[in-house]
């Protein structure tokens, strides 16, 4: 079954905007399922109408085979949703603004502080359960967003960028969660990020949106091997003697502060890179991706450039 | 009851709580200014103006203002909450709290609006409460006057609501109140019989509303009124069908709430 399918769905804005063209898209039960795309691709856009927020100009949305349009309720009620920009009243206390929502969703009051209690401690958040949401750190708002969207335990979980400007460490933490979610608990997971390296380690399935229109769809592994090419940065003890653009297969571009940057075409290995540049009597120190290999395939295909 | 029912129910009283606990918390804005301003009409109009005018259509000055004073009260606190508290929601967002939820519009409404009628509601008390320091009220309608007033409240919480569907900025939610709402109460009867004027603004006073609904409240208060008081439910119920279909509509539509 899926968890979401989407069907020729377009949304224009002001009669001129076409925000979505018609765009198709399936989401299997139980996947962790990245949605991609620039700036204004229409990635919010998608994710407001699943989530009602916005009217659709014209196609269909189900949830676990729910009509969103003629079997509202029973669609809604399997849908949480973590939204881009905070969006809790940050006069209501944290313990409030999730039983709140428990309540929207016909959570009886016993079973939503019961629910609250299990939640928030999981989310570091019981000792704040007083607090008004104003009182939080950055960190703290964004757990209570997910506490929220996970109190009246939705089997699609929507994610709408919901690491942007946490720290590293409450970064990781919210990955291993969001991971023990999918795994333990069944919950499919979409998420829409502009850290490509977060979609990489955590989805498996991904489709990349531009200009409105899906323009790629697959597994994360397949489409990872359809990248053409890996740069790599190399810190040196010695450089070549001669300072040349091409090293074989590999194109070489000599930085201000002495590294060295290397593309790897597709089909060929770090192997032979490395065999190549000592016998051209280059001595590497150490090496990194310039960029992971999803973000320079998502640059690709929406045609910007990589470099 | 159904499940779908049970839900209903259980979201209409947490929205409710949620409303309740918002003009709670901040009642120092909300329920103090409307009773410091009741105590200011009735001491300036009631006890100095009115102890001049003596009578109002036979019936002491101080009695005849005291059920406008309470409607006053009830009209723009009923208006207030629901227009300031929907706006709220709006700018900060969690409107989308609701929306993404499984809630139906027409909960949605009567959440908002029961939570106006509750503000209106304690803020009429209260000023009955304070008016009993200047006269005595002993309702010849009880029931008249509760049903006036708890109607009324409908009729302008969901006016508040349609008002916070349509505001984009907080001067949205003022305009109204301020240059609308205002005048109509204060020429809606409050401190005069309508049968006092020229006969050409008679006849103007009587478009107005909210004339009906303090006369209305103070038929069942005094048991006397400027019109029968099956003109003052025909409108206000009138209202109630036009105000709530409108509501019901904005809200399905997505106005104001979705882009």
């Amino acid at each position: 079954m899926n968890a979401l399918s989407i069907r020729q769905l377009t949304k224009t804005y002001d009669h001129s905007v076409h925000a979505l063209r018609g765009i198709d898209l399936d989401v299997a039960s139980g996947d962790f399922f990245a949605l991609l795309g620039p700036n204004g691709a229409g990635k919010s856009t998608a994710i407001g109408i699943i989530c009602s927020l916005l009217n659709p100009t014209s196609g269909e949305v189900q949830v676990f085979d729910h009509n969103l349009a003629t079997e509202r309720e029973a669609a809604k009620s399997l849908i949480g949703l973590v939204p881009q920009e905070f969006n809790f009243n940050a006069f209501e206390t944290v313990l409030n603004v999730v039983t709140n929502v428990a309540g929207y969703n016909g959570m009886g009051w016993k079973d939503a502080n019961k629910r609250a209690e299990y939640i928030l401690k999981r989310l570091d958040l019981w000792e704040k359960k007083d607090t008004p949401g104003r009182q939080l750190s950055g960190g703290m708002k964004r757990r209570l967003m997910i506490a929220r969207a996970l109190i009246h335990q939705p089997k699609l979980l929507i994610l709408d960028e919901p690491t942007a400007g946490v720290d590293i460490e409450i970064r990781r933490s919210m990955w291993e969660y969001l991971t023990q979610i999918n795994e333990q608990e069944d919950t499919t997971i979409i998420l829409t990020t502009h850290y490509l390296e977060e979609a990489e380690a955590l989805c498996r399935n991904v489709a990349i949106i531009d200009g409105g229109e899906i323009v790629e769809r697959g597994k994360v592994a397949e489409l990872l091997s359809r990248a053409t090419m890996e740069t790599y940065v190399l810190d040196l003890i010695e450089g070549p003697a001669s300072r040349s653009s091409q090293l074989g297969p590999f194109a070489l571009r000599y930085r201000d502060d002495g590294s060295l940057e290397v593309d790897i075409p597709q089909g060929h290995t770090l192997n032979e890179l490395l065999k190549a540049l000592t016998e051209a009597g280059v001595q590497v120190s150490s090496m990194r991706n310039k960029s992971n290999r999803l973000e320079q395939l998502f640059l690709q295909l929406v045609d910007r450039d990589a470099s | 009851m159904s499940h779908h029912l049970l839900n209903e129910r259980v979201a209409f009283q947490t929205l409710v709580r949620k409303e309740v606990r918002r003009f709670m918390r901040i009642w120092i804005q909300t329920l103090v200014p409307p009773v410091i301003n009741a105590l200011l009409y009735l001491l300036i109009f009631g006890g100095l103006i009115g102890t001049r005018i003596r009578e109002m259509d036979g019936i002491p000055y101080m009695d005849f203002i005291v059920p406008g004073i309470i409607m006053m009260g009830v009209i723009t606190n009923s208006y207030g909450n629901v227009s300031s508290s929907f706006f709220g929601a709006k700018m900060q967002k969690y409107i989308e709290e609701l929306l993404v939820s499984p809630v139906s519009n027409i909960t949605i409404v009567a959440g908002f609006i029961i939570g106006g009628v509750a503000r209106g509601l304690a803020v009429g008390l209260l000023v009955a409460l304070v008016s009993l320091l200047f006269t005595q009220i002993n309702p010849v309608h009880p029931i008249i006057t509760v049903l006036v007033m708890v109607l009324t409240s409908i009729t302008f919480s969901l006016a508040g609501l349609i008002n916070g569907i349509f505001a984009e900025k907080f001067d949205d939610i003022s305009i109204v109140p301020n240059f609308i709402l205002a005048p109509l109460t204060y020429l809606g009867g409050i401190f005069y019989s309508v049968s006092l004027l020229p006969p050409v603004w008679e006849v103007i006073s009587r478009l107005n509303p909210v004339l009906y609904m303090i006369n209305g409240f103070r038929y069942g208060i005094l048991g006397a009124s400027d019109m029968p008081i099956w003109q003052s439910f025909s409108v206000i119920a009138f209202f109630i069908c036009l105000l709530g279909f409108i509501a019901m509509r904005l809200l399905n539509r997505g106005i104001g709430v979705k882009q």
